[in-house]
């Protein structure tokens, strides 16, 4: 425990060492604000669920760019020797670089919170979406952060981790829309959609907020970060 | 304090580390020396548990580092090759990290840096990044980084390499002071290296271990290994065969002609008297002497000499 948190604490403060920190947060809540706003003075919405529909198409690009460097960098300048050979256990490690990108995507979403504030305060907001909204916002997010650590963990290069990345969430995110649903097998349909990172976020996004969808991320971040022990394992094997 | 038993290290079809055997008793400061490639490199990633060996069995202060890496890794202090640290992190923010990690109670943190600080001499680089120092403090900031939690057992590979000769002299000097109540491997490709800062040495060469002892007695081996470069106008064949005539002349290569000048390169045993003989044979057959001087060793002779030395004792 003691180790997850020292490695996410480092981590965490990489980011804002570094001012990936500060550039991410700034693009993030103008852009969802931006997107947020401009339909609600065109037409007098008071609704969140234009901004919270877009959110799995920022966080494809956001996330790999938060998680491209947690092993990519340390790979490259070879710090990698000096924390496997710490006291560190692989999983502590693997865990602490996941929850440090995981605190500063929760700090975006926190900071969106004067949103709905003002939203609330012009109109009635209805509540039960807009949690599920953000809920549904962090499962997703989480999902691509583990995807996303675990790519970083199979290259030296932060670019290529970051346009791997990109193109496997959206392959897992696209696998269950209706127009590649329509065209596979009908078998197969299902179990695309029931795989794919799209179908469980529109449900909770509409703030039916079921067990299995977050069991569903819940695996899909477990299965990741597992994954990413063993490719850090790896190296005692070659 | 570190055992390790016929060590196999591969990787594919390159075998880095060919069986070796060797024990380093507490309190030693023990010098790896080998050329690039030796595999010294792989040996400490072994030790630090960084990557398991294939075959034998390698323990630190009584834990398997197979079987209780966590225990190994608490009791050693590492600095790998080229001290990577991370660049864009502040000295004292690092050192933070790593007393985290080590288990530092909070409460005896600070005071255990402070002592750290004082002993490695960077208090005057704390508030900036590790990137933006001189490859010297950076050496001495990966020092500090071994010794938060007074490890037993110090592990340096290549501690002073791409360092300027001042830099050299005092991380060679903090190495001898905090070696003194620890036990300690450092690797080297430099011979004098190990001369002044070590106790024992053991030299690898293709992953074998070919020599294991002070470094006064390896300096005697070496010995035999001096030099001479020798620059002469003259009939090719017979200099070769005078300059190998002189009894102290181990071995003889040719290492270039221009013109009428040839420059032959003399393994001898005693540069002194070889020097003088070479000399006299020139004035006798009157041929022109233009360059004569001993030349210092090269690693890889010494090597030659102590591999060959080993194979005719057997
Ligand atoms: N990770 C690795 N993958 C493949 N070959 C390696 C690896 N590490 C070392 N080697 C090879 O093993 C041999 C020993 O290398 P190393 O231990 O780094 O030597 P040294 O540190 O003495 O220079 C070299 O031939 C090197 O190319
Ligand atoms: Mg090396």
């Amino acid at each position: 425990m003691r180790n997850i948190f020292a490695v996410a604490r480092r981590e965490f403060q990489g980011y804002f060492n570094s001012l990936i920190a500060y550039v991410f947060l700034v693009i993030y809540l103008l852009l969802t604000n931006w997107l947020f706003f401009r339909p609600f003075f065109l037409n007098g919405q008071a609704d969140m669920r234009n901004m919270f529909a877009i959110i799995p198409w920022v966080f494809l690009f956001f996330v790999p760019a938060i998680t491209m460097r947690l092993w990519a960098e340390e790979k490259k300048i070879g710090t990698m020797e000096l924390l496997m050979t710490l006291p560190i256990k692989d999983s502590e490690a693997v865990l602490g670089k996941f929850l440090a990108a995981l605190g500063l995507l929760a700090t975006a979403l926190i900071l969106t919170f004067p949103t709905p504030i003002i939203v609330s305060t012009l109109g009635n907001l209805d509540p039960g979406p807009m949690w599920g909204a953000y809920l549904g916002s962090i499962l997703i997010g989480a999902a691509y952060l583990a995807i996303g650590v675990f790519i970083s963990s199979l290259t030296e290069n932060q670019i290529v981790a970051f346009i791997i990345s990109i193109v496997v969430i959206f392959l897992l995110y696209i696998m269950g829309n209706d127009m590649v649903l329509f065209s596979a097998p009908a078998a197969f349909a299902s179990v695309l959609e029931f795989l794919s990172l799209g179908s469980h976020f529109d449900s909770i996004g509409r703030g039916v907020i079921d067990l299995r969808d977050i069991m569903y991320y819940l695996s899909v971040i477990v299965f990741f970060l597992y994954l990413n022990i063993k490719s850090v394992e790896s190296r005692k094997w070659r | 304090m570190i055992e390790v038993r016929n060590c196999v290290k591969r990787f594919g079809p390159t075998v880095a580390v060919r069986d070796i055997s060797f024990s380093v008793p507490k309190g030693e400061i023990l010098g790896l020396l080998g050329p690039n490639g030796a595999g010294k490199t792989t040996t400490m990633r072994i030790l630090t548990c960084y990557m398991p060996a294939d075959e034998g069995t390698v323990s630190v202060a009584g834990y398997d580092v197979a079987t209780d890496s966590v225990e190994v890794r608490k009791r050693i202090g590492y600095l790998p090759e080229n001290a990577p640290l991370y660049k864009e992190m502040y000295a004292l923010a690092f050192l933070d990290f790593i007393a985290r990690v080590r288990g530092i109670p909070a409460s005896k943190k600070q005071s255990r840096i402070d002592d750290i600080i004082e002993i490695c001499g960077i208090k005057e680089v704390l508030h900036k990044r590790i990137g933006e120092m001189s490859k010297g403090y950076q050496q001495r900031v990966g020092l500090a980084q071994t010794l938060i939690h007074d490890p037993d057992v110090l592990i340096l590979d290549e501690p002073t390499t791409g360092l300027d000769p001042n830099q050299i002299k005092q991380i060679r000097d903090l190495i001898k002071e905090i070696g003194r109540e620890k036990t300690v491997i450092l690797s080297t490709h430099i011979l004098p290296e190990v001369q002044a800062t070590t106790n024992r040495v053991l030299i690898m060469d293709y992953g074998r271990l070919v020599a294991d002892g002070t470094p006064d007695e390896l300096s005697k081996k070496a010995k035999g290994a001096e030099s001479l470069v020798v620059q002469v106008r003259g009939p090719e064949e017979s200099i070769s065969d005078l300059l190998t005539g002189i009894e102290e002349v181990t071995r003889l290569r040719l290492a270039d002609s221009e013109e009428e000048f040839h420059r032959f390169e003399l393994s001898v045993t005693n540069g002194r008297i070889a020097a003088e003989k070479v000399f006299s044979i020139a004035v006798q057959e009157g041929w022109t002497l233009r360059e004569l001087r001993p030349e210092s060793q090269s690693l890889e002779e010494v090597f030659y000499e102590l591999t060959m030395g080993e194979r005719e004792e057997q």
